[in-house]
């Protein structure tokens, strides 16, 4: 069998294009959009129900559209576009040909079918149990098979990519250590391979009791494993989208990462500790002991908080670094203003990664603190913080990601350039504002997953204060601004890919290529380096960014004692 | 069986390079870190949980 | 190089780190420290840990239990459906079942005693969350959760259900009542 070498260099980055591989990075990316625009429509539905004025479904069907958002958007966008992140990162960044396309293809295939055979359960009705599906509670078998079915197949394209990575070495495609932002698909991957696992250990028991062949499953083990899964899953993304934000840092401004070392070390410290931190969402539950829970909840010492912490200095510090190396050096702060604030690829990274840090971070690891997450479980607070995470940070960083990989990986040119401007800031804002008013509705204890937080019908039922109605209203009004922008990137990105106008170069051929591609290392420079010469002020290259860190930390600690000192009101527990 | 492909500018000035410290090497190791990043959190996470579950007591 | 490329040196890891780097780190992990010891710490300075007695038990046992408790020490009823209130000794185990969709039976406690209060579910999961105060628990079926905790102030609280669990998830709600001890 012929192995296809034929690659194509895109004139526009210089970038290397392995024709196989390239093909399945922009189906998975359209099958991600696709799901995206999917589970858009499910969230305007959603927030007009939860918008206390509005109140737009009936309860069966908000349910079951709420259960349908959070696959969509959770499982289905977020993995089928990290798929075609990690054929990227592994591919055309090492200059080398995917490892089996075809295996690569039975993969995309069965996420496809997995993912549609979950979606025709859901809507059929009968599965309405949110994309967490506690047992005891039920659905229908398809449900699970389906979900079972996409898990595979994202396990089969991570193996993929690990043989890519064989390949490359082998074939030496490269010289030296993998790119940082290959190594951060890696631990993308590496989280993957246990989150599978996990999920593969819960789900298929779960299947069997389905159809009646295993009699029972224990709640407190299920939602013990399931979040294995489940939150893992939620650190595949952080893993991914930090190594996005470090791709538009170098791709944007050139900006190399300020010291590999530290970089990379974060990135180990994700793959050991980050996973951990599954336990957060046990931290109400009986049964499990503290030394489990604070042990787990705390990825080990917080060790992958440090890691963020690292990467949340290390990408604006590369980009100062950039920046003041081209002069932008006057003060603390000019290499931020005259950033290109007019660039959706820029501004929609740096979104993220400000969002992800202020508001996904900081509230992220206060409810995850063993004590503190009594007064938020449950809450809509938690929704709150994770379309902090997942949306500003995953999702923005994703979006920020396709305005570059519009005209370089499909060839077409942006067919609303002007519109790409905003939607970052619409989506951003939007979302920073939808986040925030969540998770003030729910430190006055509104529910989250709750039809109606006036309790029609109920015998007893709890009033709310006025200021509980009023945020959910401007949660609400924010997730329509947010639904707009949205809507301002499905547009632009369905329309570019499929009608935007062609990019053609003249002369442009596809180049087979053979093993031993990569040109030999340039002699090493004499002396090492010696730091980044004469920017920055007071023996800090980055002042800026330090700055920048500092006032991170000051809004970190208030805002952890604060909950604190909340928490030390309520009625003593024991 | 392709001819060996010569790498322009032969990779044996390596031979001359300082070695490879070991943290670089640990990293440089996707398979490595792929095994110590499934254990970890299989044994910490998982099983430490499970075994705490199946050790709760019955009700009196 | 860049991001998107190999490093540039063969040999990165003896590259030596940037202040700016440094000094964050330490900072950093100096707050994770404090973070972390601040979970122990609470277990023995704070008044608010959640406890962890547990027992594994069974529907039939469960509500035994908490119907021994009703027949006791009910003081009158609510709603049309006859809901008892209970009042319990000071000090007591008092219990409360989770069931679709209903919190059984609606406790009344004393403002300033300490009660040993077990909750189960008796089908689905269930979310304990008690308003205003907002202390949120998760309730298994299955699980004797034992919680022992002290209302600080009378009044009139709801018990409304935070883990979704069906179609009438929505009206899963109840009260429970602080009063003052009565003197006898
Ligand atoms: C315009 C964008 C979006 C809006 C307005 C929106 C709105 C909402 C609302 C109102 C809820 C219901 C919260 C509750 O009642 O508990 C929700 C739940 C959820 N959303 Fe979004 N969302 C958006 C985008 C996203 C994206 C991009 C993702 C994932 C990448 C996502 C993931 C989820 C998940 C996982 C849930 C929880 C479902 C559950 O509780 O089972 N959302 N969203
Ligand atoms: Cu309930
Ligand atoms: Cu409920």
């Amino acid at each position: 069998m012929a192995v296809n070498r034929n690659f194509r260099t895109c004139p526009s980055t210089g970038l290397v294009y392995h024709e196989p591989a390239e093909k399945l990075i922009r189906w998975n990316a359209v099958a991600g959009v696709v799901s995206l625009l999917v589970g858009g429509v499910l969230a305007l539905l959603v927030t007009l129900t939860r918008w206390p004025a509005v109140k737009l479904l009936p309860p069966d069907w908000f349910y079951l559209v709420l259960t349908a958002h959070g696959l969509d958007m959770l499982v289905f966008w977020i993995i089928f576009f990290e798929i075609a992140v990690l054929y990227f990162a592994a591919s055309t960044l090492l200059k080398c040909r995917l490892a089996t396309p075809k295996v690569a293809w039975v993969a995309f295939w069965l996420m496809i079918v997995g993912a549609i055979t979950n979606n025709i359960a859901v809507f059929k009705g009968d599965s309405s149990v949110m994309f967490t599906s506690y047992v005891p509670m039920g659905a229908h078998p398809l449900f699970y098979l389906g979900f079972i079915l996409f898990a595979v197949g994202a396990l089969v394209a991570c193996f993929v990519f690990f043989g890519t990575l064989v390949v490359g070495k082998a074939e030496k495609t490269y010289n030296g250590s993998i790119p940082l932002v290959t190594f951060g698909a890696v631990t993308a991957a590496i989280i993957a391979v246990f989150t599978i696992a996990a999920g593969a250990i819960i789900l298929i028991p779960t299947f069997l009791w389905s159809v009646g062949l295993v009699s029972h499953i224990d709640s407190l083990m299920y939602r013990t494993v399931w979040w294995a899964f489940g939150h893992s899953s939620q650190q595949i993304n952080v893993a991914a989208h930090v190594s996005v934000w470090y791709a538009i840092a170098a791709i944007v401004f050139g900006a190399k990462p300020m010291s590999e070392k530290v970089s990379r070390g974060a990135f180990v410290l994700y793959i050991l500790f980050l996973q951990l931190a599954s336990a957060h969402h046990l931290l109400a539950d009986p049964g499990l002991t503290s030394n489990w829970k604070i042990f787990n909840t705390s990825y080990a010492m917080y060790l992958a908080v440090l890691a963020s912490m690292v990467h949340g200095l290390t990408v604006p510090g590369a980009i100062e670094v950039a920046q003041r190396g081209k002069g932008f050096n006057k003060g603390l702060f000019e290499w931020l203003r005259k950033a290109p604030w007019g660039n959706p690829c820029f501004s929609g990274m740096f979104m993220s990664l400000v969002g992800f840090g202020f508001l996904g971070g900081i509230s992220g690891v206060m409810m995850g603190t063993e004590q503190l997450n009594l007064i938020i479980h449950n809450t809509i607070y938690v929704p709150g913080h994770f379309h902090a995470t997942v949306v500003v940070g995953t999702t923005l960083a994703f979006m920020a990601l396709t305005y570059f990989l519009i005209p370089t990986l499909f060839r077409r040119e942006l067919m609303f350039p002007g519109m790409a401007k905003w939607q970052t800031y619409v989506y951003g804002l939007g979302m920073m504002g939808f986040s925030v008013f969540m998770m003030g509705a729910g430190t006055l204890g509104v529910p989250r997953r709750h039809w109606d937080m006036a309790f029609s019908g109920a015998a007893l039922p709890h009033e709310f204060p006025g200021a509980a109605y009023l945020m959910m209203g401007l949660m609400a009004v924010s997730g329509v601004l947010a639904t707009v922008g949205g809507a301002m990137y499905l547009v632009n990105t369905v329309g570019s890919v499929f009608f935007g106008k062609k990019i053609v170069t003249p002369d442009f051929k596809r180049v087979p290529v053979r093993e031993g591609m990569a040109p030999a290392r340039p002699p090493e420079p004499a002396v090492a380096p010696a730091g980044h010469g004469a920017i920055g002020a007071g023996g800090f290259v980055a002042p800026g960014t330090f700055v920048l860190a500092m006032v991170f930390l000051t809004s970190f600690v208030l805002y952890y004692f604060v909950n604190w000192k909340y928490l030390s009101t309520v009625w003593p527990l024991k | 069986m392709s001819q060996a492909p010569a790498t322009p500018g032969a990779a044996d000035d390596d031979v001359h390079d300082e070695p490879i410290p070991m943290m670089q090497q640990l990293i440089d190791n996707p398979f490595l870190l792929l095994f110590l990043g499934v254990a970890m959190p299989t044994v910490l996470y998982i099983v430490w949980g499970v075994m705490e579950i199946v050790g709760i007591p019955l009700a009196k | 190089m860049s991001a998107i490329e190999p490093p540039a040196q063969r040999v990165w890891w003896k590259q030596p780190l940037d202040r700016v780097e440094g000094t964050w780190i330490v900072i950093a992990f100096a707050w994770c420290m404090v973070m972390f010891f601040m979970m122990p710490y609470w277990h023995v300075y704070g008044k608010q840990n959640l406890s962890n007695e547990a027992y594994r038990s069974s529907p039939e046992a469960f509500l035994a239990k908490a119907q021994a408790m009703v027949d006791k020490h009910t003081v009158r009823t609510v709603t049309e459906q006859n809901i008892p209130v209970v009042h319990p000794v000071p000090g007591a185990d008092v219990y409360l079942v989770a069931r679709l969709w209903q919190w059984w039976p609606v406790l009344e406690l004393e403002e300033g005693q300490t009660y040993r209060l077990h909750i189960m579910s008796t089908d689905w999961l269930h979310g304990f969350s008690l308003q205003p105060e907002n202390i949120n628990i998760q309730v298994h079926p299955g699980y004797e959760h034992v919680v022992t905790l002290t209302p600080t102030k009378e009044g009139t609280y709801s018990i409304i259900c935070n883990e979704y669990c069906g179609i009438n998830h929505h009206t899963m709600a109840s009260k429970l009542y602080v009063v003052k001890p009565k003197k006898s």
